[in-house]
């Protein structure tokens, strides 16, 4: 490898690529990056890293990548992706990472409005969908793959191996030893870096086009919060396409050093979270949703003694677990309590998690329910909420250690800068900004006001101690027929809390009550009802059972209370519900990628059923077609209950 | 596709097999080529199962000739046909459900390994290097058939499709030459069923693999095979490409009677 200029010495590590090429020489042999391949971990160093960034990069540039091109990016988290981020930066190009479960149609959109000329996909799967769409994609000239498993007989000329590509760039690098490094020089920390598509909760997705010095500020605030150092490692199983993903495994790993973690394949990742046993650790609510579910369920199963056990030790952590970790005062019998039970069960629960060296876990891209939040926090483990977006590196406030409140997201980051509009709207302004969206000079204009703040879309208010909480999506937010308040995000994490329920759709606005839709979860409603020796067949049989409707109904009910304590939200509570005979799915447009409900959808596809629960029916016939992950298509049908709930007096706030 | 299908490497002439006055089959001849995908077909009790045996060397036919890369066979035992490449999966599946899918697929390799008991027991000199080797293609073939979630579990634990596809990386395990299939398809959903082909040309095409398969769904078979062979009442009724099987009038009267 030739040498490599001392940019540090030159003017600072002010782009992605000039921080790879410093840890590469501070840091030579540490782990930058690590696979588990044919069940072994194999570990790259950052010279390893620096050197396959360097070939890859060169080897763009022979087939003829230029100074502000855009590199597609899909396929699962690999470390050659992630390499391919880095030699696009390098060349000044700009990587667009794709998520990568998308059919082909979903993908063309981005493809064609971001001009891709090269693309660097995963694997076979990901060629194919490239060709089923390269007819429609004039611009594409290059495609490279990572896994060259069944392209044995793809002939077009256009496509590559990576291996190959790093073959030509070796040579190409020997012939011109200095190109690269002088790519890299030209590089300045105002050009773009990545461009993330928004999920497209509101019409088309739209590219944000980030800078190096956002992202570059964003990981610095959050390791500067939360000290993190070059000795981490994190499990980067998230989508690539995602701002969480590129700010704790991309970003933050070049500014602090410490090591990304890709797991075997989507079905492993939670035996690759134990082997890994990750310092810092990165999921969306549900993640956490779905750990929390399978613990229950498997307590459920477990012996007398056992569960005894951890119930009563459960109500400990629940007391002062919490308070412990904040490093509060606690008297010294529930001091002796929790360490005992540390030892019997958080401690082997927290391993069992594969959470035992966590130093700190975020979450973050939707509310989390306060229950869930305090249980992670309770058995030891430094569970933190973030706030952010797209737009904003993901990086608006954090929770510094010691001031964690469950229902608040946090303070402003170092460098944020935060108002509340009239209207309840959160602003946000400072060096993680976007720089615009590409090619939609419209809609910056829209987002950023003239004050230079971005406008988030979210409805919330800072607290006593300056922490935003958030409410719901400023638009979301409705009213009751009678004038009162209705914030239905913040109804449906209520719900969600349940391990049976999956997914709820609450609806309200301009109606005199508040109903719901709500979807079971198969896991642990079918083990309960496993217990109970119901039998099943599958999702809509289940769905449909006159017991499952009758414990779905107490658990809204415990909302009910929960919400009629509230003045605010106590008009919202749920007076009629029914369970939906198929579960929302992206592939049939009712969520996002990243799941969140896209609610006008389905109020609008399900129609029916919304007049059904406002016209006071007992029941609702109803057919929907639904798509398979292959393309098919076929039909559920079904004839669902509506069931009425109790509701409770609104308890007045004293004085 | 463009797998290049090679010369003649099993050749069978004129095989009768019978079990005391029951004829299994009768003067049945046709051949496999190297890399190719041969189907065997029938309706039930046509021989199809009684015919992957005496490839296989469990039955040993009473009259016929089975020339195999140019010379003949004789007397072939099961263990003989193994240690020649010829590896197979069983209809009603075969694996030990009480040992991890990663054992099972091991146990694939038992002809392969060459150390002393002795030197295994103490996992010493040669033996370690043998069976990290070992291991090492087994972790190919996990990875290859995409089960790396369920690498340490008991196979007993498992759905009937992951079952089927363990069978196949056990069979693989081996790297026979011929690998003969006993409906690998029986009871799957249509989902399992399609990857289970893809799995299948995935081999033939990767490893060169010569593929003989029994499978009840036309569909299938008629997908993914080069050549098919049909029997009957264990009389061979057609033997062609599969359009032409599928347009052969005697083929047509076995599987939808006579009135069609």
């Amino acid at each position: 490898m030739p040498k490599q200029a001392n940019f540090a010495a030159v003017d600072g590590l002010h782009t992605f690529p000039r921080l790879l090429f410093h840890h590469a020489q501070v840091r030579p042999s540490e782990p930058a990056m690590r696979e588990k391949h044919l069940g072994i971990w194999q570990t790259w160093s950052w010279l390893d890293v620096a050197e396959r960034v360097r070939a890859l990069a060169c080897g763009l540039a022979s087939l003829g990548f230029k100074r502000g091109d855009n590199l597609a990016i899909i396929g699962d988290n690999r470390p050659h992706l992630y390499m391919m981020m880095s030699a696009a930066q390098c060349l000044g190009g700009v990587p667009v990472p794709l998520y990568q479960d998308a059919v082909a149609n979903e993908m063309l959109f981005v493809l064609q409005d971001a001009g891709i000329r090269f693309a660097l996909v995963e694997d076979q799967e990901q060629v194919d969908k490239l060709l089923e769409i390269k007819d429609q994609l004039p611009s594409l000239e290059h495609i490279a793959y990572d896994d060259s498993r069944g392209m044995r007989h793809y002939t077009q000329p256009f496509l590559h191996d990576v291996h190959e590509l790093m073959e030509m760039g070796r040579i190409h690098d020997r012939n011109h030893s200095d190109f690269l490094n002088e790519e890299v020089e030209k590089g300045h920390f105002d050009d773009v870096s990545v461009m993330l598509y928004t999920s497209g909760t509101t019409g088309k997705p739209k590219g944000v086009c980030q800078t190096h010095a956002a992202f570059i500020a964003a990981a610095q605030g959050g390791a500067q919060v939360d000290n993190l150092g070059a000795d981490g490692d994190i499990l980067s199983y998230l989508p690539m396409a995602w701002v969480g993903d590129h700010l704790f495994s991309f970003a933050q790993s070049l500014v602090c050093g410490f090591t990304i973690n890709c797991p075997e394949s989507g079905e492993t990742v939670m035996t690759d979270l134990r082997e890994i046993g990750p310092t810092n650790y990165f999921a969306p609510p549900r993640v956490f949703e779905s750990l929390l579910t399978s613990v229950q369920i498997r307590m459920e199963d477990a012996g007398q003694f056992k569960q005894k056990m951890f119930h009563h030790f459960m109500a400990v952590a629940k007391r002062c677990g919490g308070s412990i970790l904040d490093g509060k005062t606690v008297s010294t019998a529930d001091r002796f309590q929790y360490w005992l039970g540390n030892l019997l069960i958080y401690g082997p629960l927290r391993n069992v998690l594969g959470m035992s060296r966590i130093k700190v876990a975020y979450t973050a891209g939707a509310a989390i329910g306060p229950e869930l939040f305090s249980f992670y926090r309770s058995i030891g483990i430094n569970l933190k909420q973030l706030y952010g977006q797209t737009e904003t590196c993901a990086y608006v406030c954090l929770q510094p250690d010691g001031q964690v409140k469950a229902d608040t997201v946090g303070a402003p980051a170092p460098g944020v800068e935060i108002k509340i509009a009239d209207n309840g709207e959160v602003l946000v302004k400072g060096a993680m900004l976007l720089k615009e969206y590409y090619k939609r000079p419209d809609a910056t204009a829209e987002s950023i006001n003239a004050e230079g703040y971005f406008m988030t879309g979210d409805a919330g208010f800072l607290d006593e101690d300056g922490h935003l909480k958030i409410i719901d999506r400023a638009k979301d937010v409705g009213k009751l027929s009678n004038g009162a308040m209705f914030a239905p995000n913040y109804i449906e994490n209520k719900l969600k809390f349940f391990p049976f329920v999956k997914e709820a759709v609450c609806f309200g606005h301009d109606r005199d009550m508040v109903c719901a839709f709500i979807n079971i979860d198969v896991g642990a409603a079918g083990n309960w009802a496993e217990r109970r020796n119901i039998a099943y067949s599958g999702y809509t049989d289940l769905a449909g059972k006159a017991q499952v409707i009758e414990m779905i109904k107490t658990c809204i009910e415990e909302v009910n209370a929960s919400l009629a304590h509230d003045s605010m939200v106590a008009d919202s509570q749920i007076h009629r519900f029914l369970v939906l005979h198929k579960e929302l799915d992206p592939d049939d447009d009712e969520l996002t990628r990243t799941r969140k409900v896209r609610r006008n959808f389905i109020a609008e596809k399900y129609k029916v059923l919304i007049d059904a629960l406002y016209e006071g029916k007992g029941n609702q016939y109803i057919e929907t077609e639904v798509k398979f992950e292959d393309g098919r298509r076929g039909k559920v049908s079904a004839d669902l209950k509506i069931v009425d709930v109790k509701t409770f007096p609104i308890a007045k706030k004293a004085a | 596709m463009s797998r290049k299908i090679g010369d003649v490497i099993l050749d069978l002439q004129n095989i009768s097999l019978r079990f005391g006055g029951v004829k299994a089959l009768t003067d049945i001849s046709f051949d496999i080529r190297e890399h190719e995908v041969r189907a065997i077909i029938g309706p039930n009790g046509a021989g199809k199962s009684s015919m992957l045996n005496v490839i296989n060397g469990v039955y040993h036919p009473q009259d016929g000739k089975i020339m195999f890369r140019g010379q003949e066979r004789k007397k072939m035992e099961p263990h003989l046909a193994a240690k020649q490449g010829i590896s197979r999966t069983f209809q009603n599946i075969a694996l030990f459900k009480g040992m991890s899918v990663l054992d099972n697929i091991m146990t694939g390799r038992t002809l392969k390994i060459k150390s002393n008991l002795l030197l295994q027991a103490l996992w010493i000199g040669p033996a370690r290097n043998e069976e990290i080797e070992h291991r090492r293609k087994v972790e190919e073939i996990i990875d290859f058939l995409e089960i790396q979630h369920i690498r340490k579990t008991p196979v007993g634990r498992l759905p009937y499709g992951l079952q089927k596809r363990v069978d196949l990386g056990r069979a693989l395990a081996m790297e026979p030459q011929i690998l003969l299939l006993d409906e690998p398809m029986a009871g799957m959903n249509v989902e399992e069923k399609q990857d289970m082909c893809r799995f299948i040309l995935d081999v033939n095409d990767h490893f060169g693999t010569t593929i003989v398969l029994i499978e009840h769904d036309m569909g299938v078979v008629m997908d993914i095979s080069d050549r098919v062979v049909v029997l009957d009442y264990g009389k061979k009724i057609g033997d062609g490409l599969p359009d032409e099987v599928r347009a052969s009038p005697e083929v047509i009267k076995a599987y939808l009677g006579a009135g069609h």
